[in-house]
């Protein structure tokens, strides 16, 4: 028995501007991208 | 540490502790007591998972890292948003539909239950040693440094965690972690800022930026495919998605933190919480302790930073041999700080040329310190088995910060040991509860039996762990044994969750068969592959789901495919 997830739009995410669940793990997932991203920069700071 | 220190120390620990007994008490109900009352706001899953996660080696030992080798560390959490979001999506709907207690009950409905035993005794076994570590690691920096005795402490701390979490269960563990938190940030912010204060005057930010630079320690992304370096942009995405899947989707003590929101949406928002702010965090740790390597290069530190222990190799006859490496770093520190004067002042006259050389002759001058440093540390530990950048941090507190500040920091760390030690204990109580003696030994109890038991289960675990950690005489080989027990351990794990919820033809029997024979593979390619051990997390899992496959496969379709339970 493998349940199936509760629709994911069952319930709201309650997050402004992010409607879905989709929307919201998008945007962490964009965030981690923005992170990484500003790490390599620093990574690459000349002395 | 004087008597105002001792004030803000126990005033906030004890305070706590007896602060979540009062809020949690007459909570007598099992599945509250085990799950908690599920009224928790996304923020309090948010931190309490966050406080689970970091024990106080994360606040002790990280500026220690970020000393010695600079930010790269940051990358085994790059895995920690993907793993992050894969759970809100899959593993946490499935836990709350099934309603369960621990993780391994879905075990037990998707496949039976030798395989929920299985992952039940993982986890007891791999949690029950970790347990023991959380209060050791941190007990025995701070008794050596401050003199206190190692099996007090122990005892103390592991007493206060033990009272409060079998008081008021899960509730009593989130009521309790959400303060803890707070003094933890406050007490780093504090540093962090106080650390900045004590910098040259003039050194800028770019000027800071360029000498951490130019030391290697702002690498923080490292793209090198090479498997023997422990932490790549590849092992931190790849491997580490692996460990923190394993960890936060199937460590009980992390499944019952976030199965306790008031709805779906808490607990997913929960961990969303998270996934956004846990590279930040761990990067500010390192940062600090990139600030305090910039900070040392201008102040003199001790050759060997865990001053105990030096001084008493100097008392057993060193005392000339460790005197002259003591004159020696001096000198050579002297030095490097001149050199790297020159470079800065090459820097802000423009001069690239001069520049150039300046950053040449300081690296070299770094050299010669490390080198000493080196020599010290052979001096008193010649078999190189005492990580001295644990003492970095603790020996700027007491150096640098004043009283009542100390104080705090002693707390934070107190406060990160006793936040991840009472998730532990109420998992491991849950666990032996739930999956063994309501399951396997006593079934036909009522609430109030399975209740005591659990409180009695949560004093003993608390008990072994304090033991262990009292008959524990190598930190540092301790730690290696538990990460190791995890590496091996957690890969397989995950695999039997990952087979439950995305392969549905593979039964029991199968999943079972099949996560013995990948853990022999993981075990005897543990002793035999040098690779970073954050790919054994990949391995183990990949390993696991193919030989169910296989197995099932060899087996007939529908062998071993009885599930227990709709």
């Amino acid at each position: 028995m493998t349940p199936k997830p509760e629709p994911e739009n069952d319930e709201a995410t309650g997050v402004p501007g992010l409607r879905t669940w989709r929307a919201v793990y998008l945007f962490v997932f964009g965030l981690f991208v923005v992170w990484v991203g500003l790490l390599v920069l620093l990574s690459r700071m000349p002395s | 540490m004087n008597t105002l220190d001792y004030v803000v120390l126990l005033g906030t620990i004890l305070g706590i502790a007896v602060y979540g007994m009062w809020r949690t008490r007459g909570r007598h109900n099992l599945n509250t007591y085990l799950k908690g009352s599920g009224d928790a706001h996304w923020f309090v899953i948010g931190l309490s998972v966050m406080a689970t996660q970091a024990s106080a080696v994360t606040f002790l030992s990280t500026p220690g890292q970020g000393f010695a080798s600079g930010l790269g560390f940051v990358q085994i959490y790059f895995g920690m948003p993907i793993a992050l979001i894969i759970i809100a999506a899959v593993f946490l709907p499935i836990y709350r539909k099934l309603n369960v207690i621990t993780a391994y009950e879905y075990l037990g409905r998707r496949f039976d239950t030798k395989t929920r035993l299985l992952g039940a005794a993982i986890f007891l076994l791999q949690r029950g040693i970790g347990a023991g570590i959380t209060i050791y690691a941190p007990a025995i920096v701070l008794s050596t440094v401050f003199g206190w005795r190692l099996d007090v402490t122990i005892l103390c701390s592991g007493l206060v965690v033990i009272a409060y979490t079998v008081s008021g269960g899960s509730d009593a563990v989130n009521v309790t972690q959400k303060y803890q938190i707070a003094v933890i940030f406050a007490g780093m912010i504090a540093a962090f800022v106080i650390l900045l204060e004590k910098l040259p005057a003039s050194l800028t930010l770019p000027d800071a930026l360029s000498l951490a630079g130019g030391f290697h320690k702002l690498e923080a992304v490292n793209f090198s495919t090479d498997p023997h370096q422990r932490y790549t942009f590849w092992s931190g995405v790849l491997g580490a998605t692996f460990l923190m899947l394993a960890y936060f989707g199937t460590d009980q003590s992390q499944v019952q933190r976030y199965i306790s929101g008031a709805s779906l949406r808490e607990s997913r928002l929960g961990l969303m919480f998270n996934a956004v702010f846990k590279i930040p965090m761990q990067f500010f740790i390192l940062s600090l302790g990139v600030l305090l390597f910039l900070f040392y290069q201008f102040e003199q530190p001790p050759v060997y930073f865990n001053q105990v222990e030096w001084k008493r190799h100097a008392e057993q006859g060193q005392v000339e041999k460790l005197r002259t490496i003591e004159s020696d770093f001096a000198v050579a520190h002297t030095q490097e700080k001149q050199k790297l004067e020159l470079w800065l002042a090459a820097r802000h006259a423009g001069d690239s040329k001069s520049e150039t050389a300046a950053h040449a002759e300081a690296m070299a001058a770094h050299e010669r310190v490390e080198s000493i440093r080196t020599q010290a540390g052979l001096a008193v530990d010649p078999l190189g088995k005492k990580k001295d950048t644990d003492y970095v941090f603790i020996t700027f507190i007491l150096d640098y910060l004043p009283h009542g500040v100390i104080g705090l920091l002693v707390a934070v760390f107190f406060s990160a040991a006793l936040s991840a030690k009472a998730a532990e204990l109420n998992a491991l109580g849950s666990a032996t509860t739930v999956d063994f003696y309501r399951h396997v030994i006593k079934r036909d109890a009522d609430d109030a039996h399975y209740l005591a038991a659990s409180k009695w289960f949560t004093v003993l675990w608390g008990l072994i762990s304090i033991s262990f950690a009292l008959s524990a005489t190598l930190a540092e080989n301790l730690i290696q044994a538990v990460n190791i027990i995890g590496s091996i351990f957690y890969p397989v794990m995950l695999g039997l969750f990952v087979t439950g919820f995305f392969l549905r033809r593979v039964g029991g029997t199968a999943i079972f068969l099949g996560a013995l024979v990948a853990q022999v593979l993981v075990i005897a390619l543990y002793f035999n592959l040098n690779i970073s051990y954050l790919w054994f997390n990949l391995i183990g899992c990949v390993a696991c789901v193919l030989t169910s496959l296989i197995i099932q496969a060899a087996l007939g379709p529908t062998a071993g495919r009885t599930e227990t339970a709709s």
